[in-house]
């Protein structure tokens, strides 16, 4: 019995390590092929340490890419959408979940429906809408619509809201505190780790976003980081910039990276609850 | 603290400021004004709109032109829309059964008390994060049939070699491997589910002398079945509505060009994304997601139908 324990502790040692390892290799190729000249990119046997190593690379990109603009573009975008996802879904958290009026099941249970519906179905109306505005190749259409709440978020954090005792709260109305007053400084540091979960993820969704920004930004001076790179696709720019691409590559994952390190915990933490409470 | 306690819930009876309804009424309803909003600018409104455009011919310059029926009966006769079915549910099928078992077994090995089990975390999870654009740029190169590190291996073995990202055949394949190298995800999710099973259970079960097959097969499994399910419906859901890789991998040519050899990466949204941005053929795409709209709600819906069969939930106290 114990002996059969000690051997499936083996075996999932090894697995989990030699995997782990394997599922860590496509960051070594990526930062490995950003040092590497064009020509020795694709060359058999695949070269897993860049030999000669090209530092330039690092250098020539932001000669041959604006990859500053991008880079202020994605920011831009991040750091509004996230502002505005976080504020308006912690607003209406708290009313689902705190609040009692009518009609609140109501709108709650439509606003949990729409979890299900797919972008494709609603991004043609989205796209006309935002044409007739003149928005198409602004940045308004990846900022404007995190100001009115993320479902899922509304859902994660009035879970989170609904657990914390009435008592603290009324404890507050009674020494004459304010509703505002109430959410930001006695709900919003209860739910510390629900806001905090919610923060992180939608900076990871609007940093990695794709096809919305696809759809809404043609023009190369609106472009972000995620649509420079795709544009140096061999078919685009005639060239072979492989090894310019994984640099951007490099560029784009480092921040994300960081981000996980810095908040393990919450990244963690987060995983939990969005993946049970739902 | 004697003032709070005199508010305490008592069940029934609603504290004292609760029973102000009207004042919470305008702060409830003022709170959530911009979800409302949201929901009725970004979401049942153009989902109306959408089922409006799916009976029209619509290329956004000109106003849209009733036709009826005939978006949907052209679909029947197209091609293109019969091969991005085909391809969509060939990813599905390996695609959903793959990534639920695969992450649910690397979960149950995490869940052994390892040595270092942060560090196996670390790894298994960070490529989840990964923003598909960079994810793409690598696994072009890492599965080059003829250049990459994945080929290399079966070359020096004598195995064979696999055209991965350039043979029909091994173009889906190839998309659900570069798609379950972001499972850490939903095997964390799985962790933390087989991590929350009372510990008294197995207990019970050693006492019991029950061997490590029959506590799998008898405890953890069927107390982490709402998670399993959950989570199978979030694949099902997601597998439908591929469209960032397949595009950065194949489908970003111009629009008249194949979607990989022979169209064999042209999923059913890289295929409506197409008629809508790059055919102009609004109606006809708005028709097209309408279609995998009903095909998901009817998914879900049967699946919850039946998930009392082989779901097991835990009769809560309380609530």
């Amino acid at each position: 019995m114990r002996r059969s324990k000690l051997i499936t502790k083996i075996i999932g040692t090894l697995i989990l390590g030699i995997g782990g390892v394997i599922m860590l290799m496509p960051f070594v190729f990526l930062i490995s092929s950003s040092l590497k000249p064009a020509a020795k990119i694709y060359v058999f046997p695949p070269q897993i340490i860049p030999n000669p190593i090209r530092w330039e690379n690092y250098v020539e990109v932001f000669t041959r890419v604006p990859v500053l603009n991008y880079a202020k573009n994605t920011l831009i975008i991040t750091f509004f959408a996230t502002i505005g996802t976080v504020i308006s879904s912690i607003l209406a958290g708290y009313a689902f979940g705190r609040l009692r009026f009518k009609g609140r099941d109501f709108v709650f249970s439509l606003l949990l429906a729409t979890l299900m519906l797919p972008y494709v179905v609603t991004m043609i109306p989205i796209y006309v809408m935002f044409s007739k505005l003149k928005w198409v190749n602004t940045l308004l259409p990846l900022i404007v619509p995190s100001f009115f709440g993320d479902a899922f978020f509304i859902f994660l954090l009035r879970q989170f809201f609904r657990t914390i005792p009435m008592e603290l709260e009324d404890a507050a109305r009674i020494d004459g505190a304010g509703r505002l007053r109430i959410l930001f400084q006695i709900m919003v540091p209860l739910a510390r780790p629900a806001v905090v979960v919610v923060t992180i993820q939608a900076m990871l969704d609007s940093w990695n976003a794709f096809m919305q920004p696809l759809i809404f930004l043609t023009k190369r001076q609106v472009w972000t980081l995620a649509l420079g790179l795709n544009s140096l696709q061999r078919f685009e720019t005639g060239r072979d910039w492989t090894h310019y691409m994984m640099v951007l590559g490099v560029f784009m994952v480092t921040p994300v990276v960081i981000l996980y390190f810095l908040a393990q915990r919450e990244f963690i933490q987060g995983i939990v609850l969005t993946g049970l409470k739902a | 603290m004697k003032i709070p306690a005199l508010f305490s819930t008592k069940p029934g009876r609603l504290p004292f400021f609760h029973r102000l309804g009207f004042e919470e009424t305008i702060w409830g309803w003022g709170l959530i004004i911009p979800a409302v909003l949201g929901l009725i600018l970004f979401k049942f409104g153009p989902v109306i709109a959408s089922l409006y455009f799916s009976f029209t011919k619509y290329d956004i310059i000109s106003p849209p032109k009733w036709v009826g029926l005939a978006n949907y009966q052209a679909m029947v006769a197209d091609a293109f829309w019969i091969k991005s079915i085909q391809v969509t549910l060939k990813y599905s099928v390996l695609f959903i059964p793959l990534s639920i078992i695969v992450a649910y077994l690397i979960a149950l090995m995490m869940s052994q008390d390892l040595k270092g089990i942060s560090v196996y975390r670390t790894m298994w999870y960070l490529p989840s994060l990964v923003p598909t654009v960079a994810s793409a740029v690598v696994w072009r190169w890492a599965l080059n049939p003829e250049f990459g590190p994945v080929n290399y291996p079966l070359k020096v073995l004598g195995l064979g070699a696999p055209g991965w990202l350039t043979d029909p055949k091994w173009i889906v394949p190839s998309i659900v491997l570069v798609q379950l190298w972001g499972l850490g995800n939903s095997a964390l999710i799985f962790l933390a589910a087989i991590k929350g099973v009372p510990d008294t259970f197995y207990e019970a079960a050693e006492v019991d002398g029950a061997t490590e097959w029959s506590k799998f097969w008898n405890i953890t499994l069927p107390m982490t079945s709402s998670v399993i399910f959950f989570q199978v419906i979030m694949a099902v859901i997601s597998s439908f509505q591929v469209f960032s890789v397949a595009y950065l991998l194949f489908g970003g040519q111009t629009t008249s060009d194949p979607a990989g050899p022979g169209n064999s990466a042209l999923f059913y949204v890289l295929y409506t994304y197409r008629n809508a941005f790059g055919y102009f053929k609004n109606g006809y795409a708005s028709a097209l997601a309408w279609v995998v709209f009903i095909v998901i709600m009817l998914l879900t819906f049967i699946l919850f139908r039946t998930q009392n069969r082989w779901v097991y939930y835990e009769v809560e106290g309380g609530e």
